[in-house]
């Protein structure tokens, strides 16, 4: 399979204080890494696809990293998470499936064993398609505080023949999160779900 | 803090190749955004003091926090601009109340230096609304391969009582520049132009 060829990354940090509620003592943050390949596979139908998976883990970790690095440097930190992809026009939506196993994996080795199943999202779009990444609790799905999504895109990109990648981190539930569900402390841990 | 923030937002690009040709080192810009309460939503207000003297305040906050996600010393920056996008309930003069009287100052001291005008841009919008935020050399405005511009938008901001205000930094200009012109080896340094 060929070299991932990337042309740029982003990362982007919000810290949020308040929405229009009292400010948050610790105000949770949300952090993307994104990154923007060339799509090996633009342009034609190829039946064999999987393998670029393998060739995708390196920059997974290496954007996992990122992010935890852009929240301070501590993995503890982290609550929630998400992926997502971008696949330019001359690509087909299942170019960016092969983002979900690396972009998992990624994380949860840099998170040590969340338990979770990463929620993703994915489309075709041309430059400056915004993408809203979703956003779960790293260990119980069902946590309703951390139901979360985080906007991102970028303006040049992705170009017909690119694929734009994502990962997300939160450090926290919503900022005024109470609708009641599942809570953070009620987690049992065992099947990523309750 | 006499400004009212909701949100900080900081984005980081790093450019690594463009056209299939190697940028190296790669380009980075970086931009912190804050998401405040207008003051003056929904009123005609002659005074606009309390504005700049917001702008003074984030003129220091902003241009750390850029600084801060580039990794950088503030003298190691090459480039600037700033910019704001008002709330439907606010003015085209509120931005330019933030951005003009007072914003500059803080931010050179942050830099080291910072001889040339910060280029800016303003406009009114919803949530969402993009900003481009131009770019100038901080030393000579006329550094012809630091022209350039970053967009930068929050999905949710400026809501109708809002303001989003911007600084741009970066440690770079273009990432493939020939187009001639002044170049950055060339800089006098002495009125901000040359």
């Amino acid at each position: 399979m060929p070299e991932v060829q990337l042309r740029k990354r982003v990362i982007i940090v919000e810290e949020i204080f308040h929405e229009g509620g009292p400010i948050a003592a610790k105000p949770p943050r949300r952090a993307a890494a994104l990154s923007v390949i060339h799509n090996p596979f633009a342009g034609k139908y190829a039946p064999e696809i999987a393998a670029f998976m393998e060739n995708l883990n390196p920059l997974g970790l290496e954007m996992a990293k990122s992010l935890v690095a852009a929240l301070g440097g501590d993995p503890k930190v982290v609550e929630g998470y998400g992926k997502g992809a971008i696949v330019g026009q001359a690509g087909e939506l299942e170019h960016g499936a092969l983002w979900h196993v690396p972009g998992g994996y990624a994380m949860r080795e840099i998170l040590g064993g969340a338990k979770a199943i990463v929620p993703s999202t994915k489309k075709v779009g041309g430059p400056g398609t915004r993408l809203d990444v979703p956003i779960t609790h790293i260990n119980a799905s069902y946590v309703r505080s951390h139901f979360d999504s985080m906007e991102v895109g970028i303006a040049d990109a992705p170009r017909a023949d690119e694929i734009l990648l994502a990962l997300v981190m939160t450090t926290g539930p919503r900022v005024h999160a109470r609708v009641g569900g599942l809570k953070a402390s009620e987690i049992k841990g065992e099947d990523g779900l309750r | 803090m006499k400004s009212k923030i909701r949100k900080i937002v900081t984005f980081v690009e790093e450019t690594r190749t463009e056209m299939g040709q190697p940028v190296n080192p790669p380009t980075r810009r970086a931009a912190a955004a804050a998401v405040i309460e207008n003051p003056f939503a929904g009123q005609y207000v002659q005074d606009l003091t309390a504005l700049m003297e917001i702008g003074e305040e984030l003129g220091t906050l902003l241009s750390e926090r850029a600084v801060a996600a580039l990794g950088i010393a503030g003298p190691s920056a090459e480039s600037y601009g700033k910019a704001a996008a008002v709330g439907e309930n606010g003015e085209l003069e509120h931005a330019a109340a933030i951005l003009h009287p007072k914003l500059g100052t803080p931010v050179r001291k942050v830099l080291g230096k910072g001889a040339a005008l910060i280029p800016s841009s303003k406009k009114r919008g919803g949530p969402g609304v993009p900003l481009d935020i131009p770019l100038g050399h901080k030393d000579a405005a006329f550094v012809r391969s630091h022209f350039d511009g970053m967009e930068i938008r929050v999905n949710d901001a400026p809501r109708a009582n809002e303001i989003l205000v911007a600084v741009a930094v970066t440690d770079s200009g273009r990432p493939l520049p020939r187009v001639g012109g002044l170049t950055k080896d060339q800089i006098q340094g002495e009125d901000g132009l040359r």
